[in-house]
Parts: structure tokens; sequence; C-alpha cells
């Protein structure tokens, strides 16, 4: 059924901190890697060795400016996937059912065996977080890693999705922000956690957590704190060594 | 949005074929045997072709079947099964009108109502989209549904109603411009929003995430038809309208006449109709900064 469950016994999702991510596409990385070899349809790449590579991805790392009057200008990676939202334009719109929203955990998924590859569901997401893949003609999206999460077979510390296990700074977090006292409801509540786009109507589950603000450095026009440490210092040096030193220089 | 050939072969073709089965059912045509034939011919041909045509862009079409079950909450779904179901009554009215001589007009006026319904259910596919300011406003079905009476007028022979119907179209159709124009910024979102980073000032992209293309710039962050907008609107209102009202109004009434009407809001529909995906910007353009409407 494509129509939405009234509400869902878990609400599993990421909180990302906006704060911590260096851009360095890891998770881009393992999560092709992982969902490429795993549940589903692999991620096919067109013309990968070609002049114009193209290929299916389900999280994509954007690099933002943020510039605000009299302040310096900040960078802030942005890693952008499913949000996994409680009112998903992306089930109700799906022709055929093959889009739907788990009641138990509320995971968004797509039964690919019933997928025409309309397209129709990447139409209706704000957050460009499906991709048909090419080679299948089927809808490809985030499934929080459920073959991981579930997975008896892998170690404990494993059974995250592979973007967060993969994180090397840490910026990725995965829980259950139906439980108050999650590691991700508690970071979101401390921290301020941002719903995406909340106009569109979709309720995110997935959290963004903001850059902290940037401490404010007094400086005198010389932006550049080391300075004062880094200038080159007389090497005082006696005997032979500064001698030699002294007459080589008068030569 | 992509202007794929297949979705504007699809809703243009569909309204067309659909609209003339809407007048037909009404039983506005006093002919009948081949004549009948003929009209019914062209309809199944236009309103048949066109849903084929939309079949061509899908990943799987051998699935197609599938796409029938979720008319409670799919417009997409509920496009399929009133298109199937005025078809097929349809399908009888016409059979019965061609073969038998009989016109059963309650069967006709459900044909109609069904015909009207799909119409409809196409239209809200494009209307119900958030993420696509620009087609989520109450104009869409309001313009896909006055297509359809001018086009139905106008090949099924109604002259002095189609001019009628084609006027209130171009008028229809420039409001749909007019307040499409203004859509993406009543939606309220923008590259703040969509990053979350508005608060903390002006937000820029300073790098892709990929260097080349890809599967959501390709199908939604068309910028040609933007380009041409303007052009592309004028051509269409002189070949949609202005030509058709003009010939039907003043010229005489003749095979003649009405075959270039026909031909010219064809041309008007289809150019107006790849302009209604081309120009179309959708949300998700703001995380490339591919967002280029008047600021």
């Amino acid at each position: 059924m494509t129509t939405l469950p009234q509400s869902t016994e878990r609400r599993l999702g990421l909180a990302i901190d906006l704060d911590i991510c260096v851009g360095c596409h890891a998770c881009v990385i393992n999560c092709k890697e992982w969902n490429t070899s795993n549940y589903g349809a692999p991620l096919s790449d067109m013309d990968a060795y070609g002049a114009n590579p193209v290929g299916t991805f389900l999280n994509r790392i954007h690099t933002f400016e943020v510039k605000s009057e009299g302040c310096n200008a900040q960078t802030v990676h942005f890693p952008r996937s499913c949000l996994h939202c409680e009112d998903a334009p992306c089930v109700t719109v799906c022709p055929t059912g093959a889009s739907y929203k788990r009641q138990e955990d509320g995971i968004v998924l797509v039964n690919e065996s019933d997928c025409i590859g309309c397209g129709l569901c990447a139409w209706s997401c704000p957050y460009g977080a499906r991709e048909i893949d090419r080679a299948e003609g089927v809808m490809k999206k985030c499934t929080l890693c459920i073959d991981r999460i579930y997975n008896d077979n892998i170690p404990q510390e494993d059974r995250m999705p592979a973007c967060v296990r993969t994180c090397p700074a840490g910026a990725r977090h995965f829980g259950d922000f139906a439980d108050p006292e999650s590691n991700v409801s508690k970071l979101s509540a401390e921290r301020g956690g941002m719903e995406l786009m909340p106009e569109q109507g979709t309720k995110p589950v997935n959290r963004y957590l903001p850059p902290r603000p940037k401490a404010d450095i007094a400086t005198d026009g010389d932006i550049d704190v080391l300075a004062p440490f880094l200038a080159p210092i007389e090497e005082k040096q006696g005997g032979f060594i500064s001698w030699l030193d002294k007459a080589l220089e008068a030569i | 949005m992509h202007p794929a050939p297949s979705v504007i072969l699809f809703t243009s073709l569909s309204g067309l074929g659909f609209g003339l089965l809407l007048f037909l059912g009404l039983g506005v045509l006093d002919v009948s045997g081949w004549v009948a034939f003929a009209f019914c011919f062209v309809a199944f041909g236009l309103s048949v072709g066109g849903l084929m045509a939309s079949t061509f862009h899908l990943g799987n079409p051998q699935r197609a079947m599938k796409a029938f079950k979720q008319w409670r909450s799919s417009w997409l779904s509920r496009e399929g099964v009133a298109a199937v179901a005025a078809l097929t009554v349809m399908g009888a009215y016409c059979a019965a009108w061609i073969f038998l001589n009989m016109r059963i007009a309650a069967l006709g006026f459900l044909g109609a109502l069904l015909c009207l319904a799909t119409v409809f259910c196409t239209a809200m596919i494009y209307a119900q989209l958030k993420t696509i300011p620009r087609w989520n406003q109450a104009m869409t079905p309001v313009m896909f549904l006055s297509f359809m009476f001018a086009g139905g007028a106008l090949l099924s022979a109604q002259l002095s109603l189609a001019a009628v119907l084609l006027a209130i179209t171009t008028i229809v159709q420039l409001l749909h411009w007019m307040l499409g124009d203004r859509r993406f910024g009543e939606a309220g979102s923008d590259i703040g929003t969509a990053t979350g980073l508005g608060g903390l000032g002006k937000v820029r992209l300073l790098e892709s995430p990929h260097s080349g293309t890809n599967y959501l710039l390709s199908e939604f962050c068309h910028t040609v038809g933007r380009k041409h907008a303007q052009k592309l609107r004028g051509i269409g209102i002189v070949a949609i309208g202005v030509v058709p009202v003009a010939l039907l109004t003043f010229a005489p009434h003749s095979h003649a006449t009405a075959a270039i009407a026909v031909l010219s809001h064809l041309i008007g529909l289809l150019s107006t109709r790849w302009l209604f995906f081309a120009e179309a910007e959708h949300v998700v353009g703001l995380y490339y900064d591919k967002h280029r409407h008047a600021a």
C-alpha cells in the first residue's frame, strides 16, 4: 500500500553534524560499496571510465559557503540523502505500491520488483533523495542500510548504516528519534537539530545539527593568530661556528 | 524539468483524444456509419496513442499493469483506472453507434464524465507536486481541462463553440503563466531553507558533489527552456488561440478552415506543453544553485 502509516513504532534516522563533517566523501563511497553489493539492484555507473561518467548514488556531499555581514565566510560540508519523512510524498504518489514506509521503524523503502521506473516519486521529493538506476530502470534510495542494522551475521558494532560506520570524523549518528532518550534525540535537542525545507510539509525524520558559532578572534587586521609564534628567531650561537658564520658573511 | 517527448505527447494527445471522446459521448454529432467510425477512430487513436507514449519513459514498462493498484492514494494510478474505464465505456458506446446505429445517451454521458475525470487526474499528477511550485496551483487542472474542452470541440467540428472555448483556453494559459511565475517565490523554499543554513547568513554553493552530471541534474535542472520562455509563449498563444479563433470567426466554415485551425492548435499545444515541462523549476535545484528565477 502506498498510503502512509498513521504512526510508526520507531522513527529510525540520522543526525548529521554539519559542524563536524569535513567533506571527505568517505560516507558516499562506503554507501555505494555496501549498497551496490547487497539489498536490491546494484548502483550502476554509466561510462565509468569514459568522458561523461554518471552513476547512481544514495548520498551526495555538497559544500556551501555561508557569509553574514561583517563576519568571515564559513565553509559547510553538507551530506544529502533520504530523510525518511513522516509525511513522505514519494510514498503516496507511487502508482504501484512499490514505494512504502515501514510501520515498525519508519524506514522508506522501494520494492524493486514492483517498481515500474516512472520516476514520479523522485519528482515529488524536495531533497533529491531518489535516483533512477539507468541499468535496472528502478528507483534507488537510501535504505538506512536495513540489511546492516538488523543483520545478525555481522558484528554488533557494524549494525549501523554504512555511512555512519565509516565516517572518520564522527559527524553522522544513527538512532531512534521516537525515543527521547536516544543518542540522536538528545543530540538534536542539545544542538537545535534542523529540519530541511519544513515549508514542504514532509516532516523529515533526519535532523541536521547546525555549525557551532565560530569564536570571534580578536585581530588587529592580521588574521594569522599563529604569526607571533612563527616569526623567525635569530639563532644565537657561540664558538667556532659563530666565528665562521661571521667570517663567511664578511667576505 | 526535462521535457521528455513521451510525457509531452502523452498529455497533449490524450487530452485531445479524451476531449473528442467527451463530445462524441454527449452526442453532439448528427452522423452515423462510416463518418461516425472516422470520428471514433481519431478519438481512440489520440487517447490510446497518448497513453501508449506515456509508457515509453518507464524504466520497466512490462510491469505497467501494476500501476492500477494504488488508486486510493496515487493520482497516477487513478488516471490509469479512469482512462481504462473511459475507454471501455466509450468503446461500448461507439460500437453501438457505429454498428447498430444506436445512441445510448446514458452510456455516452457516463463515458463523457469518465473522460473528464481522466484528464483531471492527468492534471493532478502535476498539480499535486509541491516540489514544482509552477505546477502546484489550481490553474493547472483548469488549464488541462480547458485544452480538453477546446480541442474536443474543435475536433468534433463544433466550430462556433470551439472559437469561444479556444479564446477561453488562451486566457487560461496566460493566467497559468502569470500565476506560475510567482509560485516559486510563494512556495518559500530557497537555498537557506534547503540547507537550513539561511539563518547564519547568505548561502551559496561552493563545490558541487560531483564534477559531472547525474540523474537529478538532467531530470530536474533543465535550463534551456527557461532561456527561450518568452518567445515560446508568444508563439504558443498565436498558435493555440489567435490563429484558430480568427479562422473560425472570420473565415467561412469549411473542412480546409477547420484543418488549418486544428493544425495550428496542435502546434501551439505541443509547444506550450514543451514549455510547461521545460520552464518548470524543481526545488532540488536549490542544492545545486540552479535556481535562476527572477530575483
